[in-house]
């Protein structure tokens, strides 16, 4: 079966920008599928969604989604796509209930189907009898599940999220993971971006990690966990005049960062480090230890591993 | 809060949604909010500037002296133009502006399922036809303010009806390359720069051909689309000179045709990158 969406080798240049902001993006999403694009600020994820939703024209590649070619037919696609996008932008001149109906209309539903629908959704999504409230007057985390709530008014197949928890209390996100979740389970396609590697560790199928435009990893969080050179070892904080690494070599693959004020975090990666051993080892080359830990291979060591420390 | 598990069964088969069904749909969302929620809002910035203008310019200055007593005559067409191109232009250019750049709402009824410049257009219609109600409220004003009341004369309907049609759509013309072309920063700095010498050059409070004196600024007013609405109603509504009819119909139709096509492309570079 053809992936529900299929990106070739998508290229973007912005009007008056110097350089690409998305430079080769390849990638399917199976029917059914939570897919993450993870990456820096900046990496181009926002663009490719964007793509995908037909608000950016792609300079060149193909865009395609449940089969419609996005760019020869934005109005075909439209019909089976819905986007939460990054920054609420809920109609304020409209009460919750209406924001849902009148997106409603939008897709053609007629009346009593349109509010038959807002009012289940409204339900859904834990905003019973806010229906009437001023859109203006909703906490971050109810917008956002009002945001939903609209996105699912015209039963789309393909859902895109754009940081959907993104400044939300824990409490508005797990009940959005649970969401998520529910979807998937009805068979609706999700295609996410997050910085939250928790969430997509635990929403996300598979996973793209992109940057400076381009995909760099892609498997599922699983997969993408043995892409460190070790997933596991021992974290050591010492304090030692000079770099203690060479003391602990034989132990292991070790790497060393100093703080400059004679303070080094010392990683040393294999699953069958023993903690004696490396205290021991360290103290023989003149270290003294401060604080050691476990550590296990999360997706947030493989983004930075990958994408590097750099601020964006 | 219920089960996340209740997800609405697929029991709506997803209708057939024409693009059509569509721009009837944010038609209905526009007039809803004009007519329903901000009903006052939307009167008071209607009527508001052309109450006065009829005020001031037909009441009181014939009052003290300092116009001549059949002004008003004069006067009310302008107005009425001024009402009809100032209200479309103004509610395309400002919405435009904050739903771009600060709101984002645009974003919605961008994905809704309609062409991007369908969304364009239809700005423009809803604009055009909040013009034509504010004028339409405008006229018993004006009986009740100006000294002569409301009298037209030789009523040319085709011609009264065929500038309230095609006046406001070259008024929201102007408002969407405004609302698209302008960035939403120096919004204050370009309204003020441009509606000032727009609303003074339309030929709204003199007849184009009495300015036969000034020719320079003769020429220089029929740039502006809003001389061909006064001039239009006054043709359709005064026995007075005014410019010929069929400059006025090239000029409404000219203009709207041009800053429409300007307005609409501006649109589609802002919704799509």
């Amino acid at each position: 079966m053809a992936p529900i969406i299929d990106v070739a080798d998508l290229h973007k240049t912005y009007a008056g920008a110097k350089s690409e902001a998305v430079a080769g993006v390849s990638f399917g999403v199976e029917e059914g599928e939570v897919f993450g694009l993870l990456g820096p600020n900046g990496a181009g994820k926002t663009t490719t969604i964007g793509t995908l939703t037909t608000r950016v024209r792609p300079s060149s590649g193909r865009v395609v989604v449940d089969g419609i070619d996005v760019v020869a037919d934005p109005v075909a696609a439209k019909r089976v796509i819905a986007v939460v996008p990054q920054r609420p932008n809920l109609d304020r001149s409209l009460n919750a209930l209406e924001n849902l109906t009148f997106h409603g209309a939008y897709f053609g539903f007629s009346r009593r189907d349109r509010r038959r629908r807002a009012d289940e959704l409204l339900a859904q999504l834990g905003l019973e009898g806010r229906g009437d409230d001023r859109v203006d007057n909703y906490s971050g985390g109810m917008a956002q599940r009002l945001i939903i709530a609209r996105a699912l008014m015209h039963d789309p197949r393909v859902l895109f999220l754009d940081e959907p928890t993104t400044g939300l209390d824990p409490q508005s996100r797990l009940f959005l993971w649970d969401q998520m979740e529910a979807l998937k389970a009805r068979g609706v396609t999700l295609l996410l971006t997050t910085h939250d590697m928790a969430e997509a560790d635990r929403l996300c199928d598979r996973i793209a990690i992109v940057d400076h435009g381009k995909v760099i990893a892609s498997d599922t969080p699983r997969g993408l966990r043995r892409v460190l050179p070790d997933a596991e070892g021992l974290e050591l904080r010492l304090a030692s005049a000079s770099d203690p690494s060479s003391a602990l070599a034989a132990l292991g693959s070790v790497s060393a960062e100093g703080d400059g004020e004679d303070e080094w975090k010392v990683r040393i990666y294999g699953s069958d480090v023993a903690p004696g051993a490396a205290i021991a080892a360290a103290e023989a080359g003149g270290a003294r230890l401060v604080d050691l830990r476990r550590i296990e291979g999360t997706l947030e060591d493989v983004f930075v591993h990958l994408t590097g420390r750099d601020l964006r | 809060m219920s089960s996340p598990g209740a997800t609405p069964p697929r029991s709506t088969a997803r209708p057939a949604a024409s693009s059509w069904r569509a721009f009837w749909a944010l038609c209905e969302r526009d007039f809803w909010v004009a007519f329903r929620r901000q009903l006052g809002g939307f009167l008071a910035q209607t009527l508001l500037q052309p109450v006065f203008y009829l005020f001031i310019f037909g009441r009181v200055l014939p009052e003290i002296g300092a116009a001549g007593q059949s002004y008003g005559t004069q006067l009310l067409p302008g107005v009425i133009a001024l009402t009809l191109f100032f209200t479309a232009l103004q509610n395309t250019a400002l919405p435009l502006v904050i739903e771009f750049s600060f709101t984002k709402e645009i974003e919605d009824r961008l994905l809704a399922p309609l062409p991007a410049w369908a969304v364009g257009v239809q700005k423009i219609i809803v604009a055009a036809v909040r013009g034509i109600v504010g004028a339409i409220i405008i006229l018993p004003l004006a009986a009740l303010i100006l000294p002569g009341g409301v009298e037209f004369n030789d009523i040319s309907w085709p011609g009264f009806l065929g500038v309230m049609l095609i006046g406001p759509l070259a008024g929201a013309a102007v408002g969407l390359v405004l609302g698209t072309a302008v960035d939403a920063r120096q919004i204050n700095v370009v309204f003020a720069v441009v509606l000032t010498p727009l609303l003074f050059t339309g030929a709204t409070f003199y007849p184009w051909a009495a300015l036969d004196s000034l020719k320079w600024f003769q020429v220089v007013t029929l740039i502006n689309p809003l001389t061909y609405v006064s001039e239009g109603l006054r043709a359709a509504v005064t026995t007075g000179s005014h410019l010929g009819n069929g400059w006025i119909a090239l000029g409404l139709i000219g203009w709207t045709i041009v800053f429409g096509a300007i307005g609409v492309r501006g649109f589609e570079r802002r919704a799509v990158d």
